[in-house]
């Protein structure tokens, strides 16, 4: 496979993962914001979002924090390099360049999304209907990774986008766990008291892990259990755990179809067993925030790694 | 004006059996199927765009749902005439780029060949793997009457359209399957195998092995972008573009994620100049540098080849006839239209006088710009056109305006008659082959002669009935 193809299947997967995350951290702070503000620590849900979301610098500093003005940032901004609108514009810039590469069912998952996305409608409903519109964009992702799973050839091509859904994944679950860090700030009197799990439960909420959550662990809502079950636990299919998993195994195939080893295999491996011989406790205590930080850099370099490997990066 | 579907009010035989369901069908179902097929375009993303207007970069071209039919006999005139323009248009090539006996024999003026922009001096004495030079040839045919076709201009670069024919193909049928059963419409399928054949068989001299066929295209940003990926996916070749290729040790390779892969033919939708800064025009980024070595030591086939262009000039057009007589010793089966050169004297001064009846065209222009046609124009457009001409005559031929042939069109005011022409495309490797179709395009403007997609042009399905 050329190596452009490689990077574009790679990218065109992790911006429709990023555009369904940004729906996701929104969700996040959507709901927070249904709670009394007081409770809360030393910044708004909204502002703790644009943090989250790394689009921070992008923001014009002096426009309010309120989730009329952040969420119009995050959906429709051009000059926001992973707004909604921006993700969509570049995924499906990524399938036009290789259409033989994706199938007919992929592309018009892709091209529809996009088309709907640019009509006046949806700046409407994102402004009035906030749950109604991050609902939509979760569907686009759900349309396009089930297209992509019904039609595609099981061949490198396939590894590529998975390893791209499975970096912006992680990247994006280690992002919401990061929302609570901002809003929260480990204030000892605070947590375990009524607003705080029910800051908790928001993550699981926004990772859609919320019933998963009831079969896996009951009715025990500690963070814990819910950081657990989105970091170490390899059943949950948002869980840091679960993304090193599948990077791990799509690159084994990799390396099994090309009779080819690189250093990216190794530093995959490293990363996934980070996460399976952590516990909680440990993480906790070194600190929650840090933990994450610390893997998302890690997960930026596994990136570049896939990129050396195949040829398609330093450009 | 001749109605290809009507004379007199009596059906012409080809149409009678669409004739006959469209009124059965009624207007309602006409319309909720043209409804329908623009949806499907616009879903599978079959788009154009037109350099320079801005606005919509995926523009849709329209697409006119009733078809146009010829007989199995009519075909066979028109197949035999394109295949014999496209063999003499290769031996020319050969010729112009090896001892010129055309000119030799004082048939064709040297300075219309030599000092031709399109005349490559890279090339001159490179043996192209079958001497072949344009390996699709698309031959523009318009038609006056029953019996009357004409050759407009022949396209032996890269002629785009052909994805139009075959996926407006595609769309007729899932429309019209009752249609397509009970009547013997030639199918068109087979394009992209035969294309796949032609580029095979033109494997370069060093290939020792099934020959890695690749597609170049400009990139996404080309207008004809949509096309250049439909073949690639066709014919399951890599889709490539300048970037991804590099030359090494006398051998073209793309960069795989597996390292580098060695590329025997490539079938490039990029002109000329851009395909290698060393040899062109060096600020391309397009190209890849050091591919004309790789070409002249016949490690690498390019389709068209570099100077294929010089065939296909609106200047050397005039002459194709004589090529036929020339280098086959037949009479051409198929006539060109009657042409003015300006650069003639006497022929300035009469066109000049009947700028009002002519259609004026640059030499070496394409797409339609630029031209002046003279009975849809106004006594100003003329006298600046004269300027233009006067100030370059060698640049611009004239044509007589030609009555062209109309076909049933869906327009707002319901089905009209519009005028339409044709670009059937003819593959040469091996073998010279064509499929049983080709392009129709049509003027969806009332009276207008331009069918040019860039200028309110659209397309139809291409009918060749069988046996």
């Amino acid at each position: 496979m050329l190596s452009r193809t490689a990077d574009n299947l790679f990218w065109l997967s992790r911006y429709v993962e990023r555009a369904e995350n940004m729906a996701r951290l929104m969700e996040m702070g959507y709901r927070m914001a249904l709670m009394p503000a007081a409770a809360t620590g030393n910044r708004s849900e909204w502002e703790s979002v644009l943090s989250a979301s790394g689009c921070v610098a992008g923001y014009d500093p002096d426009a309010p924090l309120r989730q009329e003005e952040v969420a119009n940032f995050l959906i429709f901004n051009r000059d926001n390099p992973s707004s909604i609108i921006n993700c969509f514009e570049y995924a499906r810039a990524n399938a036009r360049a290789m259409r033989t590469a994706i199938t007919a069912e992929m592309w018009e998952a892709l091209n529809n999304a996009l088309m709907e996305l640019r009509r006046p409608s949806m700046h409407n409903l994102a402004k009035n209907e906030l749950p109604e519109f991050i609902d939509w964009v979760k569907k686009q992702g759900a349309l396009f990774r089930g297209a992509t799973d019904s039609t595609i050839l099981r061949n490198d091509g396939y590894d590529f986008i998975r390893l791209g859904t499975f970096i912006e994944r992680a990247d994006n679950t280690a992002r919401l766990l990061d929302v609570k860090y901002y809003v929260l700030l480990p204030e000892t009197s605070m947590v375990g008291d009524g607003v705080d799990n029910y800051q908790w439960t928001t993550v699981l909420r926004a990772a859609s892990s919320l019933r998963a959550f009831h079969w896996v662990y009951r009715d025990d809502y500690s963070p814990h259990r819910i950081a657990h079950f989105l970091i170490l636990n390899p059943f949950s299919p948002r869980s840091l755990a679960h993304c090193a998993e599948q990077i791990t195994q799509h690159l084994e195939r990799l390396a099994r179809h090309y009779g080819q080893r690189h250093s990216v295999h190794r530093q995959a491996v490293e990363m996934y067993s980070l996460l399976t011989q952590s516990d909680m406790d440990e993480i906790f205590s070194t600190g929650l925030h840090e933990f994450l930080n610390d893997f998302q850099g890690r997960n930026r370099i596994l990136s570049l790694a896939i990129a050396d490997a195949y040829h398609f990066g330093g450009q | 004006m001749f109605n290809e579907m009507s004379v007199d009010d009596q059906i012409r035989e080809p149409y009678r059996a669409l004739v006959d369901w469209m009124e059965a069908s009624g207007p309602e179902v006409l319309e909720q199927k043209r409804l329908e097929a623009e949806t499907l375009f616009r879903k599978i993303g079959i788009t154009f765009a037109v350099y320079g207007e801005g606005g919509d970069p995926e523009r849709l071209i329209p697409f006119d749902l009733i078809p146009r039919i010829f007989t199995s006999q009519e075909w066979r005139k028109l197949d035999r005439g394109v295949k014999q323009r496209a063999r003499a248009l290769n031996a020319f090539l050969y010729d112009v780029y090896h001892n010129a006996e055309i000119i030799k024999a004082g048939i064709i003026p040297a300075d219309l060949v030599f000092r031709n922009e399109a005349f490559e001096p890279a090339v001159i004495g490179i043996d192209p793997p079958r001497n072949v030079y344009s390996h699709i040839v698309g031959v523009d045919i318009v038609r006056t009457g029953p019996e009357d076709f004409y050759v407009l201009e022949d396209n032996c670069r890269t002629p785009s359209g052909v994805s139009y024919m075959l996926e407006n193909r595609e769309i007729m049928m899932r429309m019209f399957p009752d249609l397509f059963k009970s009547l013997r419409i030639e199918p068109v399928e087979s394009y992209p195998d035969m294309l796949l054949k032609t580029l095979k068989s033109i494997a370069p001299r060093k290939c020792d092995r099934d020959p890695n066929i690749v597609v170049l295209t400009p990139g996404a940003m080309n207008s004809a972008y949509y096309e250049h990926s439909f073949l690639a996916d066709q014919m399951g070749v890599e889709l490539v573009e300048g970037q991804d290729l590099f030359v090494h040790e006398d051998r073209v390779y793309m960069r795989t994620t597996r390292g580098p892969a060695r590329v025997d033919v490539i079938y490039r939708r990029i002109d000329d100049a851009y395909i290698d800064p060393l040899c062109f025009k060096p600020d391309s980024v397009l190209g890849i540098p050091g591919l004309m070595n790789v070409y002249r030591s016949g490690g690498v086939a390019i389709c068209s080849a570099p100077g294929a262009g010089v065939a296909d000039d609106k200047a050397v057009y005039t002459y194709v006839p004589d090529m036929i007589r020339f280098y086959l010793g037949q009479e051409p089966i198929l006539n060109n239209v009657p042409t003015w050169k300006c650069g003639k004297p006497d022929d300035l001064k009469y066109v000049l006088e009947h700028l009002g009846e002519l259609v004026v065209k640059e030499v070496h222009g394409s797409g339609g710009y630029g031209m002046l046609v003279g009975p849809a124009s106004t006594k100003e457009e003329q006298a600046a056109y004269a300027k233009r001409i006067e100030a370059d005559p060698g640049d611009f031929i004239a044509q007589p305006t030609l009555s062209l042939s109309a076909c049933p069109t869906f327009v707002e005011s319901g089905v009209a008659p519009r005028h339409v022409d044709f670009r059937p495309f003819c593959l040469v490797g091996d073998d010279v082959r064509l499929t049983p179709g080709g392009l129709t395009r049509v003027a969806l403007r009332e009276g207008s002669l331009v069918v040019n997609s860039s200028q309110g042009g659209g397309v139809k399905d291409t009918w060749i009935m069988s046996d």
